[in-house]
């Protein structure tokens, strides 16, 4: 039988991490797809990996710097643009407190 | 005299520098073909005739004035619409972008157009890229010109159908976990992922960074290895691009696989590979043999977890990477948003993301949560590391590996989508590439039941040069590349 590695409590909790509604049918579906994902990923548990470093990227780059000169920046209206939301020269943002 | 269409992009700028034909008779000659095939294709999210029409009669223009013409001068270009493009709506096939209109244009789209060629409009992926089958896209799905209730393969499904319909020339994807060499393999054209960090990545709509690369895609190996040469390259807006110089990728081009010593790992033919697919890829291999090269069965035991590894890889920086859709600075936003910021944005990002997308989103975040992080995310990390190993190891011996590009021929629109799972096993061959940031390669092998199978090559890094020697040597002695979908 499979192992149930994750309930639909963790899955809303996990959402709402996300910050991703879910409607009730989403939550039951989503719990029983993601436990077959997490199965599959359960093949990776009996990799011996003692010792070995983590690949957060392939390249052998580290701190790219370039130098700090100023620039021409996107104009105002342009930065505005695909705002959906918008009030003057600002972006318009939904209540925070 | 084949139609204009149908030309390469090298007998394009041939013929308007000879003034055989004008660049605007070339583009005329494709927005035809479009407008004929579309609605049964569906290979596009938006089209800019206009704009592309009179961009060829300036080149026209250059040409009648005796002005220089740049390497892609007159030539159609689609572009997977995860590229940005200035003026130009770029939807990532999701509704959330359904009204987003870049202020820039992508580097890679600034070189093309420098080179004088002509973009013809953004081409249908799955959403943010999420998929092998183009049917997660808002817009709905692109059909397979080979058997149209067939997928094209995905996620940049739309421009590789446009190519292989003769709707564009060459066309921009990009691949992240098989995302060029999927949709090649499964439409009959070639298709690259280069060595990651070798194409500038700025202006391209992220999804997992670390793996990520924008590919060429074309009906032949030297239109795939000109269209390499134009967009590879230094971006000092890119800090993951590589210091490579600039090089002509054509110069590579010849015909001899004499002494070159090819492995085939035998994990890329495990369970779930059709036998119709392995038959045609070793099939080719022997061809290879027959050209004079030395091929031999080899081992990467590491290939096992590549899929499991990728997953959860690519999940994690989706989840981190899709964060900034909040439905603010632009994207998708409720009309009511009198709630709370929290609850507004978790709002927009329901309506705004199609299920797949989430689904990635959240399983990521469980998997970089407090707890799971060690379990998955990193424990994936390690494993990205013995894979790597595994290639250079390999690559000490062998100049290049081969396998199969895709597990199974195409399959049927709606045959999978219900089940994610059965949906990530089809990139079981291609994730080990971006996992280890090699480029790797997918060029057409044959036909099963008359659908297209490709065949993978996969190089040392930066040696793209070795990738394209053997599959233009297999291009030119097979006639795979001749044959056309069967479409009026």
């Amino acid at each position: 039988m499979k192992r149930r590695h994750l309930s639909k409590k963790e899955v809303e909790h996990t959402a709402w991490l996300a910050h991703i509604e879910l409607s009730e049918k989403e939550k039951k579906l989503f719990t029983e797809q993601f436990n077959d994902i997490l199965d599959y990923f359960k093949k990776i548990d009996k990799v011996d990996t003692e010792n070995v470093q983590p690949t957060y990227h392939v390249l052998d780059l580290m701190n790219v710097y370039r130098e700090d000169e100023a620039a021409p920046s996107l104009p105002k209206e342009e930065a505005l643009k695909n705002a959906p939301k918008k009030e003057k020269d600002f972006l318009k943002a939904p209540r925070i407190v | 005299m084949p139609k204009l269409h149908a030309l390469t992009a090298k007998e394009t700028v041939e013929k308007i520098r000879s003034k055989e034909a004008t660049a605007e008779e070339c583009v005329l000659s494709v927005f035809e073909r479009i407008h004929r095939l579309e609605d049964r294709i569906h290979a596009f999210v938006t089209l800019i005739e206009e704009e592309a029409l009179e961009k060829a009669r300036e080149i026209d223009k250059k040409v009648s004035e005796g002005k220089p013409l740049g390497r892609l001068a007159g030539v159609a270009i689609a572009v997977k619409d995860s590229i940005c493009t200035k003026g130009i709506r770029t939807t990532c096939s999701s509704r959330m972008l359904e009204n987003f209109v870049p202020p820039y244009d992508a580097d890679v789209i600034e070189r093309v157009k420098e080179e004088d060629g002509i973009i013809i409009g953004k081409t249908n992926m799955d959403e943010f890229a999420m998929g092998s089958s183009t049917e997660t896209s808002y817009f709905a799905p692109t059909h397979n010109p080979w058997d149209l209730s067939r997928v094209p393969g995905g996620s940049s499904g739309g421009s590789a159908a446009a190519v292989a319909t003769d709707e564009a020339i060459l066309a921009f994807g990009a691949d992240t976990g098989g995302s060029v060499r999927c949709p090649a393999s499964y439409c009959s054209v070639v298709g690259i992922k280069p060595t990651y960090g070798l194409v500038r990545r700025h202006g391209v709509i992220a999804f997992a960074n670390s793996l990520e690369q924008i590919g060429p895609m074309a009906r032949n190996v030297y239109d795939c290895a000109l269209f390499l040469s134009v967009i590879a390259g230094h971006d000092p807006k890119d800090t993951t691009s590589v210091k490579a110089s600039a090089k002509d990728y054509t110069e590579f081009l010849k015909n001899s696989v004499e002494g070159f010593k090819i492995g085939v790992p035998k994990e890329f033919f495990g369970e779930g590979t059709s036998e119709a697919v392995e038959k045609q890829v070793l099939r080719g291999v022997h061809k290879l043999e027959e050209l004079g090269a030395s091929c031999e069965e080899t081992s990467l035991p590491s290939l096992e977890y590549a899929l499991a590894t990728y997953y959860i890889v690519a999940m994690s920086e989706a989840s981190s990477n899709l964060a900034r859709y909040d439905g603010i600075r632009y994207g998708y936003r409720i009309d009511r948003d009198n709630g709370d910021w929290s609850t507004v944005y978790s709002k927009n990002r329901r309506i705004g993301f199609g299920a797949e997308v989430r689904r990635r989103i959240i399983l990521g975040t469980y998997a970089l949560s407090a707890g799971y992080y060690d379990k998955y995310y990193l424990k994936a990390l390690k494993i990205r590391t013995l894979i790597r190993r595994d290639f250079e190891k390999a690559f000490k011996k062998f100049g290049v590996l081969i396998g199969p590009t895709m597990p199974i021929p195409p399959f049927k629109i709606g045959e999978k989508i219900q089940d994610p799972l059965a949906l990530y096993m089809c990139d079981v061959d291609t994730v080990s590439a971006n996992l280890a940031g090699l480029p790797a390669m997918s060029v057409p092998c044959g036909f099963t039941n008359g659908l297209p199978v490709g065949m993978q090559i996969i190089a040392p890094p930066l040696r793209e040069d070795l990738m394209l020697q053997v599959a233009y040597t297999f291009e030119q002695n097979t006639t795979h590349k001749n044959r056309k979908p069967s479409l009026k």
